[in-house]
Formats: C-alpha cells, structure tokens, sequence
C-alpha cells in the first residue's frame, strides 16, 4: 500500500499545446516512418525483383485501378460495410440482452453458459452457404445474419463476464443502502462490464467485416465487395482484387478505430485511459 | 443523545454456514450502547466479520434475534440505519471521489444541490477538500479508505459498521486514520461497531473490546476500556494502555487463539453464490 502522504497525488498535467504536438511527433512518429518504408518496400521490391502481378501488384497499380473505378470499389465497400454494420448492430445488441437476462438469473446462465462458451468456438463462418439458402442467396439478410451470429458470441460472453466479475462487498455496499436488482445493475454491475463489452466490440467489428465478406464470397448481390474480389480474381483482374481489399481493410480499421474512440471518449475513468497524463 | 439508548442487540446468535457445515457464530449475545466504540477482536476464521454482516443484515443468522436502533436487522436496514465500511475502499473506479461519497444519498433520492452540499462538508471531515474531481485510483491507500469512510458517514447513519479498515495500510498511514476515526466519531456522535485483529488498535480506539475466539466463533471475553477520552498520540505510552493490551492479549489466548484456516471470506463469498 502507498503512503498516505498529502503529496503523493498530483494534478494531472495538461499539455500545453507545443508539448502536445512534440509529445504526438515522439509518440506516432515510429509507427510513420513504418507505415513510409513499409510501402516504398513493397513498391520498390515488387518493382525491383520483378514479382508476378499475380502473386502482388505494386501499389501504384492498385490504387490506380481503384482510382480508376473508384465509384464501383466505394459502391460495393459501402454496400457491404452496410451488410456488416447491420450485423454488428444486431449482434451486440443481441448480446448485450441476452448477458443481462443471464446475469440477472444466475441459474439460467450457468445452464446455458457452457454451450455459449462452446458455440464461440464454432467457425460460425462455415455457416454462410446455409444462411445464404435461409435468407437468401442475393438478399443482403443472409449476411447480416452471418455477421450478427459471429457478433453475438463474445459480446455476449464479455459482458456476462463483465456483469457478474463484481467484488462481492461491492454488492454487499449496494445491498448496506437497501438498494435493489436494478440498482444494482445500474450503478455497478454495468459500469464494471462497460470495458468488458467494449473490448467485445472491438473485436467484433473485425469479425463482422469478415463474415460479410466471406458471407459474399458464397454467393451474394453483384454490388458486393466480396462478389467484387472472388469475381476479380477469377478473371486475373488482381490490381482490382487488390484495390477491393484495400477498401475492405480501410472500412475495417474506421469500423475499429469508431468504436474504439467510443470507447475513449465513454471510459477516461478506466485503467486503459491512465497512462495518457 | 440518550446514553442508555441500545443500538445493537444480538440474542444468542448462531450462524452456520451451508447444511451442518462450519458454524461460524454459537451463541453470540451483545449488546451496544449509543455513542459506544465497541471493537470485535479474534483471530482469522472467529466469525468477526460474520458478525458484522449479521448485524448489518447481509447475512440471515441461522438462529437468534438481531435487533439494530430498536428494529429487525432487516427493517434497520431497508431504513439505511448503518454505514459500512471494509478493509479495501470499495470504491467504484467508474465515478469520481466527489460521486462516490454521494452514491449513498443518490440512493436516499436527494437533490443535486444537497447532495453537493454534503460531500463537500464530508471532503472537509475527512481533509480531502480538492479531491473531489479525482478518480480513486489516483489516490493513497489511505486517502481511499478516508473516501470510503466519507461515504459511509455522508447520509448520517446512527450506526457505522467497519470491518477491518485500516488492516491493509501501512502502520503510519493507520496510526493517523485511527486519530482520524476518533475525531469523527466525537464530532458525528454515532456508534461504532468496528472489527480488527490488532489488539494495540482495539484497545486506543475502544470503549469496549469483545475478544471472539474460532470453532466456533464465539465471545470469550469483554474488555472494559477506561483510558481518558479523548485518545490522543501519547495514550499508547501511558502504562495503563498496556495493561489493557495486556488483558486483551490473554482473553485471546484463553479463548485458544490460534489462527483458523477457514477464510471467513471465502464462506461468505459462497454463501453469497459469487
């Protein structure tokens, strides 16, 4: 235990504003100069050693063709980033439900929790020819099923876990005020299971990018970036396979880093936010 | 405040825990006076803790009358008559120092002014004014036990149930959150029910010291502790501070003090289905 010694806590600083530009240089600059080497690497080796377009493309040829092309390539991103979203929505919200009721009544969740662990570890996505025919080959539902089904599972397992890692004297404070079960879940089981469920989130933003791809990948509308990749593939149009990959992985990362800003701006009280002063 | 006025009453209280599992408490009968300092002294697995919770009706007692200000333990606490405090903080990371002394009157339904009112009177009680926008874990050990006890006092409960609270801090931290303590209780006027296993602790803070000893848990003796109120730093020097530590020492020794294995919390956290 520390000492209790009146100095021990500071004011956290804040940056005046040259310090914070130096600060972010010193922080992000790294990862720069990885991103800038990174493409001239690949830019220059594939160039240089004369790699087969069909193995990789060089970089400038992609974003040409996508440059090319590009209301197509954004169509079909926008198209099934849609598809993914909708999943995502369905799913975590799904979950965030289902962890509640569980949590809520415990003999409930301890019959159902080992086949919820287990189905988390099923590759959902093997599932996708079988939705297609449920919902649909060409109907986007089929994919948002997909994405919401692989969604459901660890947002829900996280936020059970979350609900119910509770120290027991913290029940027992809230128990010492006669509060009851909504007080309860209200003021500290589900602020406890908030970095729980974000986390869950973030993962399940990747997940749900690629059960919609893949969902495409076995059948899907023409607009979709998943047809549009496996269709350009098959005919050697690899820059343009490249540069609908290069989309899908754009929409990926602002999917995650949406959600992860959430995240930022909802917990500064948690021990993620505290290295930052 | 009326002197005679019995806070807490235990009538041959008995606890067990599971079916003809470990009995925690036999035959426990107490009584607490308003504005008595009584101390709960054993060692680990004596059902110190148990009794605190059976007094503050977060454990049901398998047989005997609790009687808290007059009521049913369980009325005095749908009524929020005690405060409580535990040997971690128990503060929720989620809310600031200031949020965390005014969940208890949130709970009470009070207004944002008066509960804004009371905190910051409670910051000045426990010397944390400036503290409020700070989250705990930004601050000491003791400063959150200080945050702790702020809470447990905010809404004024007549009685303040404290389970081991300075067991986790460092001797220092805990000698000067004792002097702490004695100041708030003179100047609230409530009635502490309070738990260690640190005789030296017992016996400065107390008026009375209630020396429990394990399997199963029950009093082997009560101290009577007459040091000139107020406590101050030189109290633990005087010779009579030592004959009561002393006399504690050899009550525990009789009731046959060694230390149990069975962790009182684990019990209760089973009991609890965590």
């Amino acid at each position: 235990m520390t000492s209790d010694a009146p100095l021990a806590v500071q004011p956290i600083p804040r940056d005046t504003f040259a310090r914070g530009v130096g600060r972010r240089t010193r922080d992000w600059g790294p990862a720069v100069a990885v991103f800038v080497l990174g493409i001239a690497a690949w830019e220059g080796l594939v160039r240089g050693l004369g790699v087969q377009r069909f193995l990789l493309p060089p970089l400038s040829d992609i974003l040409r063709t996508f440059w090319d092309d590009r209301d197509t390539f954004i169509d079909a991103g926008i198209f099934t980033f849609k598809e993914a979203l909708g999943g995502f929505v369905l799913g975590a919200c799904t979950g965030v439900l289902v962890a509640l009721v569980l949590a809520r009544w415990r003999s409930l969740g301890a019959a159902v929790m080992p086949y919820a662990i287990a189905a988390n570890a099923i590759p959902i996505i093997a599932f996708a020819p079988i939705t297609n025919n449920w919902f649909g080959l060409l109907s986007p539902a089929s994919k948002v099923a997909i994405a919401a089904v692989i969604c459901f599972f660890p947002v829900m397992v996280n936020t059970l876990r979350g609900l119910t890692s509770v120290r027991l004297q913290q029940i027992e404070l809230m128990r010492s005020y006669a509060a009851g079960e909504v007080d309860v879940f209200r003021r500290v089981r589900i602020p406890n299971a908030l970095p729980y469920l974000f986390s869950a989130l973030k993962v399940a933003t990747v997940l749900a990018m690629i059960g919609a791809i893949v969902g495409d990948y076995f059948g899907g509308s023409q607009e979709a970036l998943g047809i549009l990749i496996r269709r350009s593939a098959g005919i050697f149009a690899f820059e343009a396979a490249w540069a609908a990959i290069l989309v899908a992985s754009v929409l990926g990362i602002a999917f995650y880093a949406a959600v992860a800003l959430v995240e930022r701006l909802t917990m500064g009280w948690h021990a993620s936010a505290r290295g930052r002063s | 405040m009326n002197e005679n006025r019995i806070v807490v009453e235990l009538r041959d209280v008995t606890k067990e825990f599971g079916r003809g599992g470990v009995t925690a408490l036999r035959g426990i009968g107490l009584q607490v006076g308003a504005g008595e300092f009584v101390t709960l002294i054993g060692p680990s697995g004596c059902g110190k803790s148990t009794l605190l919770r059976v007094i503050g009706d977060l454990i049901e007692p398998t047989a005997g009358e609790v009687v808290v200000n007059g009521k049913s333990a369980h009325q005095a606490r749908r009524e929020r008559d005690y405060g409580i405090v535990f040997q971690d903080a128990v503060l929720y990371d989620w809310r600031t120092v200031a949020k965390n002394i005014a969940l208890p009157l949130e709970m009470l339904g009070w207004d944002r002014r008066r509960r804004s009112e009371r905190v910051r009177r409670m910051l000045e009680l426990v010397e944390l004014t400036g503290f409020e926008d700070h989250h705990p874990w930004q601050l000491s050990g003791g400063m959150q036990q200080r945050v702790s006890i702020a809470r447990a006092l905010a809404f004024d409960p007549p009685l303040l149930l404290m389970d081991e609270p300075f067991g986790a801090l460092d001797e220092m931290t805990r000698e000067r959150l004792n002097m702490e303590l004695l100041r708030i209780w003179e100047a609230s006027g409530s009635t502490v029910v309070f738990v260690t296993h640190s005789i030296s602790e017992a016996v400065f803070l107390s008026t009375r010291v209630v020396v429990m000893s394990p399997r199963p848990g029950r009093i082997t003796g009560v101290v009577d502790i007459d040091l000139p109120q107020p406590r101050v730093a030189e109290t633990r020097e005087q010779p009579r501070f030592f004959e009561l530590v002393t006399a504690v020492r050899d009550r525990l020794r009789a009731g046959g003090a060694e230390a149990g294995e069975a962790s009182e919390q684990e019990l209760i956290a089973v009991e609890e289905g965590l």
